[in-house]
């Protein structure tokens, strides 16, 4: 989904997940296949003929929440007496968070629309309140406005350094952009502002990305241990970093084990299916892929991780899946939306074996200031697919620079340049 | 849902019909078919997909105005004035239609066009819906009557204040060409630049569509190529020889295709004006039939002088094919002449531009072993068999080759 590269997670904290673009490369190169998905994107263009239902009956959409439910009821009653009371500070703020709560947990951006209508009196101001300032952050964020919402979160921390949530924010941000060691940085603020497991989270995140995976993975297993404590939200966040780190340095087992962990906490969660989905497909078990994933048609990055399974595993559904994903994407462009772009390059690349299109758009993705390492692991598997491995040159440079240890990254970079000698 | 049962049926029709690389032809045509059945029938989704809010507008100038159809999300509508009147989670048709004039109504308050600073009033259709990628969208269609031409303004409020991130996508299909635009709450303006549609305009747009319908309408290429193919030679004793002089190929030429031409005219104009009226199946057998007649005829040839009669009598027929196609297009009630001598203009264009490309061509080769015991006889009997499987196909009404008739 376009919005979840950089989703927000409001519990205590803002704490963030950025989105999983990058997965398997896919086998199987059938031509026929290719010309099959051409021959449906026809038919599917053709859809767009109105009709009028023959039966009253026949559901045309299903709501997310029936009006008779409870959280329902909860939100329109918030949405009527800020109706009533649009400036009623307090009550917007309170609109605002629980819009993007669900927004997050749903990876539905309609929800970040509504948070930043709640927010309306003062989003356009030059220096609104903090937490307001923070929210829009956050929203900016999530439409790869980064340089906005540094800007919101710089303007936020000037006025209250010691603002835990906007440290936490701009870290994850900087991570996003690729820039471990700023992100190091803003972690270490956290230091005496928020409790250790958040901490170290924040601390070995960036650092499993700067050099230090192995210093990284044990501090945060030791600050994991010692938290019995803590919440399921920031559990589930230390989990979830704690398999990543575990991944990029190739122990299988380990990322499982804390994927299990973090999935048994119950708690739904898209970027940690996606990640895990990801994992599954790197260890060649796409049958757990497609069952983990069964049903997740609404994230576009789960379901881009459902196709790719089931065109694993030879199952046709893989090919109206990917339909789907394209038809949003085109949808996405019309409005002039590009956060979508890291999506389609995998799609093009694994799905439609169109590896010069998927370059071009992973170039694009990364010179958006999408950063992280999947997004490198993009733009080198389809240099490589595309044959033209000096259009990873600016990917490895940075990961030279910013000394990344991955694995699968250092195998890629090793065979890229063995093809550009 | 729907959907899930749709997919889950497609599956278990096909098992494993992507077992290894031995996978049959007619099992991929079956799970082609499947799927084209699934897209086509049209799906529904079981939930929301998570898409920003959007909606489509698409503006047609017509003679006093605009033509509108406007693509609303119903998921937004039920945000914004509710839908869903028992409350159950569940939008159907019936809860949709018995709002429809709320529906119909909030729509229009949030979008005006105006000429200098009168608004055109909107006069709307019954509402329909129809399938978008990320769920079901309300289609109103209307029209907007504005008085005077000149610069128009349109102005888009569509649930900006409920959603900021919603965006209007604006498709103006003006006589200049197409325009998009996206409204959003930074612009929600646009210029809308209503020239009268012109008559020259008009017959330049069917004239164009004319040389269009020539050049994706495969069977009057082939019925003009098998006319032609032999236009270079001439039959003496039962055998083919090379034409001596351009002169007498040019005479043929000109003479084939003017027979060809003033038939279709006469009976595309005939049909038109609703004087004789043909199934259009039956005229499309037809067509192919004429093909294979054409492209026999240089097999075994029965015409062999004066060959304009043959395309002036198979002609005729070509032309209904023609009328058809252009009622397709929609004629205009003020402007029939025009768009029928403009577009039957734009068939002849194409017509000439096919024999511009091919006679050249065959007057070189002519004298060529090549040209006269392969091009002619194999071009011919390809051309014929080809027509006789359209001819099946649509007489049959089978389905045996997926090509373009």
């Amino acid at each position: 989904m376009k919005y979840t590269r950089a989703r927000s997670l409001m519990n205590a904290l803002l704490v963030f997940y950025p989105t999983r673009a990058g997965a398997n490369s896919a086998t199987g190169r059938r031509r026929w296949r290719v010309l099959l998905g051409v021959l449906l994107s026809v038919a599917g263009s053709a859809l767009a003929t109105p009709f009028v239902p023959a039966d009253p009956e026949q559901v045309l959409e299903r709501l997310p929440l029936a009006a008779t439910d409870s959280q329902a009821r909860e939100q329109q009653g918030l949405r009527r007496g800020l109706a009533e009371q649009p400036n009623n500070w307090e009550l917007a703020l309170r609109v605002a968070r629980r819009n993007l709560e669900i927004g997050r947990a749903e990876a539905d951006p309609r929800y970040y629309g509504y948070a930043q209508a709640a927010l309306a009196p003062w989003w356009n101001q030059a220096s609104p309140p903090p937490k307001a300032l923070l929210l829009r952050a956050v929203l900016r964020q999530n439409r790869h406005d980064f340089d906005g919402a540094l800007a919101d979160l710089r303007q936020v921390l000037a006025a209250q350094p010691r603002h835990p949530q906007a440290w936490l924010t701009q870290a994850v941000i900087q991570q996003v952009q690729g820039e471990p060691a700023a992100a190091l940085r803003s972690c270490l603020a956290l230091r005496r502002l928020a409790n250790a497991l958040l901490f170290h989270t924040c601390l070995s995140g960036a650092l499993g990305r700067n050099g230090q995976a192995e210093f990284a993975y044990a501090s945060l297993w030791r600050a994991l241990e010692n938290a019995p404590e803590a919440d399921v939200d920031e559990r589930l966040w230390a989990l979830t970093v704690l398999a990543e780190t575990a991944e990029q340095r190739g122990d299988a087992q380990a990322a499982e084990t804390h994927f299990h962990a973090a999935l048994a906490l119950g708690r739904r969660n898209i970027y940690l299916l996606g990640a895990y989905a990801d994992f599954l497909l790197d260890q060649n078990r796409p049958a757990d892929a497609r069952e983990l994933l069964r049903g997740e048609q609404q994230a576009d990055n789960l379901l881009l991780r459902l196709a790719l399974a089931e065109q694993r595993l030879d199952d046709p559904a893989w090919r109206r899946h990917a339909e789907i994903l394209e038809a949003r994407f085109v949808a996405a462009r019309q409005r002039g939306d590009n956060t979508h772009v890291a999506t389609e390059a995998r799609l093009k690349l694994d799905l439609r074996q169109q590896p010069a299109a998927a370059l071009e758009l992973a170039r694009r993705n990364w010179a958006q200031g999408q950063r992280e390492p999947q997004d490198a692991r993009l733009l080198l598997e389809a240099a490589l697919a595309a044959d033209q491995p000096n259009a990873a040159r600016e990917v490895l440079d940075w990961l030279a620079r910013v000394k990344l240890e991955d694995q699968r990254l250092a195998e890629l970079s090793r065979r890229l340049r063995e093809t550009s000698l | 849902m729907i959907a899930d049962l749709t997919e889950e049926k497609a599956a278990r029709n096909a098992p494993n019909a992507y077992d290894g690389v031995r996978v049959s032809g007619g099992v991929i045509t079956l799970m082609l078919l499947i799927t084209l059945c699934v897209l086509l029938l049209g799906w529904i989704p079981a939930a929301f997909a998570h898409k920003p809010s959007d909606s489509y507008l698409r503006l047609t100038p017509h003679d006093s105005g605009w033509t509108a159809r406007w693509d609303i999300a119903l998921r937004d509508l039920e945000y914004a004035i509710g839908l869903d009147g028992n409350g159950d989670g569940a939008i159907t048709w019936g809860e949709l239609r018995a709002r429809e004039s709320a529906v119909v109504n909030y729509a229009l308050e949030h979008l005006t066009l105006r000429t200098d600073n009168t608004a055109c009033p909107a006069r709307p259709s019954p509402l329909q819906v129809v399938e978008h990628s990320d769920g079901v969208y309300a289609v109103l269609d209307f029209a907007l009557d504005c008085p005077a031409t000149g610069a128009q303004t349109l102005d888009y409020r569509l649930f900006f204040t409920l959603d900021p991130s919603h965006r209007g996508l604006l498709r103006v299909d003006a006589p200049t060409g197409t325009e998009t635009v996206v409204l959003s709450p930074e612009r929600p303006h646009a210029l809308l630049n209503a020239a009268p549609v012109s008559g020259w305009w008009q017959f330049a747009s069917y004239w164009k569509e004319g040389v269009w319908h020539i050049w994706i309408g495969f069977d009057h290429i082939l019925f003009l190529l098998a006319l032609l193919l032999p236009a270079v030679l001439w039959r003496e004793n039962g055998r083919w020889r090379p034409a001596a002089a351009l002169r007498t190929v040019l005479l043929e030429t000109v003479a084939i295709v003017t027979a060809f031409t003033v038939a279709h005219s006469l009976t595309l104009t005939l049909a038109v004006l609703g004087v004789v009226n043909l199934p259009s199946r039956w005229v499309e057998t037809m067509i192919a039939f004429t093909i294979v007649l054409a492209a026999l005829n240089n097999l075994f040839p029965l015409v062999t002088t004066r060959r304009w009669s043959l395309a002036f009598g198979l002609g005729l027929i070509h032309g209904f094919g023609f009328a058809s196609a252009l009622r397709d297009l929609g004629l205009p009630s003020d402007a029939l002449a025009l768009a029928l001598a403009g577009f039957n203009l734009g068939v002849e264009t194409g017509q000439l531009a096919i024999v511009a490309l091919m006679l050249p061509l065959a007057y070189a080769l002519r004298q060529t072993w090549l040209y006269q015991r392969l091009t002619l006889p194999v071009g011919s009997a390809t051309v014929a068999l080809l027509a006789l499987v359209w001819c099946l196909e649509r007489g049959l009404n089978l389905a045996l080759l997926s090509m373009p008739g």
